[in-house]
């Protein structure tokens, strides 16, 4: 029980158009502890809805969801705030990189937010996160500056800088070519392996899902397999 | 630590923006400079004309009015004390216009501590002789320091020194009369009181105010060369003139003298009333006019930040995503826009100051204001303290709506959207 880092109690979700279309119906699942997990399915099963769901960015939704043993229902948006920058560490198929800031800046941001080291101590994690990636020689470059693989472990190193205790992403290898991909996967893998870092990545890509520890499959709104 | 960080986040929005920031701020800086330059000309020109009158002007005057006496005979009779009266012919009855008993009312004004200071005055009709022409004038006995400590009436001598009134039998006359009679610093003049006294009087000063009627017929000298020369006892005064600290109490503290030493009392605000209406009118358009600018510029601020929020949806989503509450994101568009003020405001005071200054300097020349050389500037610090006060409010409502919008990005939408 103290493994499970995160449970989902019957999720679902129901989209209010001129008609109601209920896009996920009774998700249950948990992850455990340093557990490598992808989500695979059908471009709208539902897979990314749960994601941001889970990642408690969207609040409706009818259901529980659990991290680290304290419920998300009735949060207010400024404590679900502190849940993201603490406990989730997110990258997106697209890397959202501030160009305002510098490579260094963009990873410390997070840090800087939780304010739980001075500015300096963030700095060096900062510094740190970039080297486990290596891509600490573009430290001081403007994100536009740096390749599409190479900004996505910038994202990374953004999602790992508070240490949190999940990593989620949304298609993170989507806008990625192979070589890329590749690396981007090694990445998460030494994170999971070496770190025990738990992990929840969406992704269309069966190859990528088969070499995680765990896959759940989708379809239509519900979990087929896992 | 957390508001070094909005703090910081904003900065760096603003610099990747930083044309439209120059332009959001000179606009907050035009408009506080031209709301200082005309609140400043502006009051120096209230000023400048209060100064020309009200500040000649005693705040309440003790005189002896000519008119009818209040209790006539009829009144006194018993049998007709219930019907109406109809009086003809009424005459003003001549109580003399010497204020009786001045001595000690003076003396029990100068105790009161409402009271700035008394100055008693002799104003009568005299007639200035010139060879055979005879030219219609008023002559004003003054205390000369007291006359001078409330009425700085050394700033409209043109020509000589007011001190030298103490001296006896010497006049200072006013500009026209001055020309009229051809007379110059140094002259004698004769001068002839209604009840026929001739005397000489030396010419120790020539006076200008910047009204033409009242430079044609005044002149001053001392109370006492006064009373000799309408022959009058040393008691003999006809005004007595009052400045109170508090300028606006005299319509009663008038009404209370009245009842109290039983003379004519008459307040500035009576005598003068539509100076005060123009110093007040010009007030609120220079104010009118300058809230409406800055008005403006705060919606060149909504403007600019409310398109920054377009073009910073991504930012805003992935601080949001990270960890930043909507309410850290609006502070951080609330930071935008104190920022813009803040920088804009600071650079429209020096602005301001500087419009103010080349005002001051530009030369304003009329015959009527003699001692006046260039355009008047009031540079109190009240305006620039209330001008950057209404901008900061203005910039930060302006930042307020479009940094409540921000803080409600969802951020979900934004991301899937990609």
């Amino acid at each position: 029980m103290e493994n499970k880092i995160l449970e989902a109690f019957n999720i679902s979700k129901t989209f209010h158009e001129t008609i109601d279309v209920k896009v996920l119906t009774n998700i249950n699942f948990h992850i455990d502890k340093g557990e490598f997990v992808s989500i695979i399915g059908k471009s709208g099963c539902g897979k990314s809805t749960l994601l941001y769901i889970l990642s408690t960015m969207d609040t409706v939704y009818e259901g529980d969801l659990i991290i680290d043993s304290v419920s998300m229902k009735n949060k207010l948006d400024s404590e679900l705030a502190v849940v993201r920058n603490k406990k989730i560490g997110f990258v997106f198929q697209f890397h959202y990189l501030l160009n305002e800031f510098s490579v260094l800046q963009n990873v410390m941001l997070p840090g800087l937010k939780l304010a739980k080291f001075s500015s300096n101590e963030v700095r060096e994690m900062a510094y740190e996160k970039l080297k486990v990636l290596g891509i600490q020689d573009k430290a001081f470059n403007s994100p536009n500056q740096l390749s599409g693989g190479e900004k996505q472990r910038v994202a990374i190193a953004r999602a790992l800088i508070n240490d949190p205790l999940i990593i989620m992403g949304d298609e993170p290898t989507g806008n990625l070519d192979k070589k890329n991909s590749e690396i981007v996967f090694e990445v998460f893998k030494e994170l999971a392996e070496v770190y025990k870092q738990s992990l929840l990545i969406v992704t269309h890509d069966n190859d990528f899902a088969k070499r995680t520890h765990r896959i759940i499959e989708m379809e239509d709104g519900k979990i087929i397999a896992q | 630590m957390n508001n070094k960080l909005i703090l910081n986040i904003a900065i760096h929005l603003l610099r990747a923006r930083l044309k439209q920031t120059i332009i959001a701020a000179v606009g907050v800086t035009f408009s506080i400079a031209m709301f200082i330059a005309l609140v400043s000309f502006m009051n120096g020109l209230n000023d400048l004309l209060d100064g020309l009158m009200l500040n000649k002007t005693p705040h309440v005057r003790l005189y002896n009015e000519v008119k009818p006496s209040q209790n006539q005979p009829v009144l006194f009779s018993e049998k007709y004390k219930n019907s109406t009266h109809f009086i003809n012919s009424i005459k003003p009855k001549d109580r003399g216009k010497s204020i009786y008993d001045s001595k000690k009312i003076m003396q029990d004004l100068k105790r009161d501590k409402r009271v700035i200071d008394v100055a008693a005055k002799i104003n009568a009709p005299v007639f200035f002789n010139s060879g055979t022409i005879e030219i219609a004038g008023v002559i004003n006995g003054i205390e000369i320091e007291h006359e001078e400590k409330l009425f700085k009436i050394s700033e409209n001598i043109i020509n000589g020194n007011v001190a030298d009134l103490a001296q006896s039998n010497s006049i200072i006359i006013g500009k026209g009369l001055a020309d009229k009679m051809l007379l110059s610093k140094g002259d004698n003049i004769n001068i002839t009181s209604s009840r026929g006294y001739v005397s000489m009087l030396k010419v120790v000063g020539i006076s200008q105010i910047g009204i033409a009627e009242i430079d044609n017929a005044f002149s001053y000298t001392s109370l006492e060369t006064a009373q000799k020369l309408l022959n009058k006892p040393v008691n003999y005064v006809t005004d007595i003139q009052i400045k109170l600290f508090d300028m606006k109490s005299s319509p009663q503290v008038a009404k209370e003298f009245h009842e109290k030493y039983d003379v004519d009392t008459i307040d500035y605000q009576t005598a003068n009333s539509q100076f005060e209406t123009g110093s007040t009118v010009r007030t609120i358009i220079s104010y009118a006019v300058g809230l409406v600018l800055l008005l403006v510029a705060g919606f060149g601020i909504y403007n600019i930040l409310n398109m920054m929020i377009y073009e910073k949806m991504d930012t805003i989503a992935i601080l949001k995503a990270t960890g930043f509450s909507g309410r850290d994101v609006k502070w951080v568009f609330i930071s935008l826009s104190i920022i813009i003020g803040v920088v804009g405001g600071f650079f429209g005071l020096l602005f301001g100051f500087i419009f103010s200054s080349i005002i001051n300097i530009i030369p304003f020349k009329t015959a009527s204001l003699p001692t006046i050389k260039t355009y008047p500037i009031n540079f109190d610090v009240i305006y620039y303290i209330v001008s950057l006060a209404f901008a900061l409010f203005t910039t930060t409502i302006a930042g307020l709506f479009p940094a409540l919008k921000a803080s409600k990005v969802d951020p979900v939408e934004i991301i899937r959207g990609k």
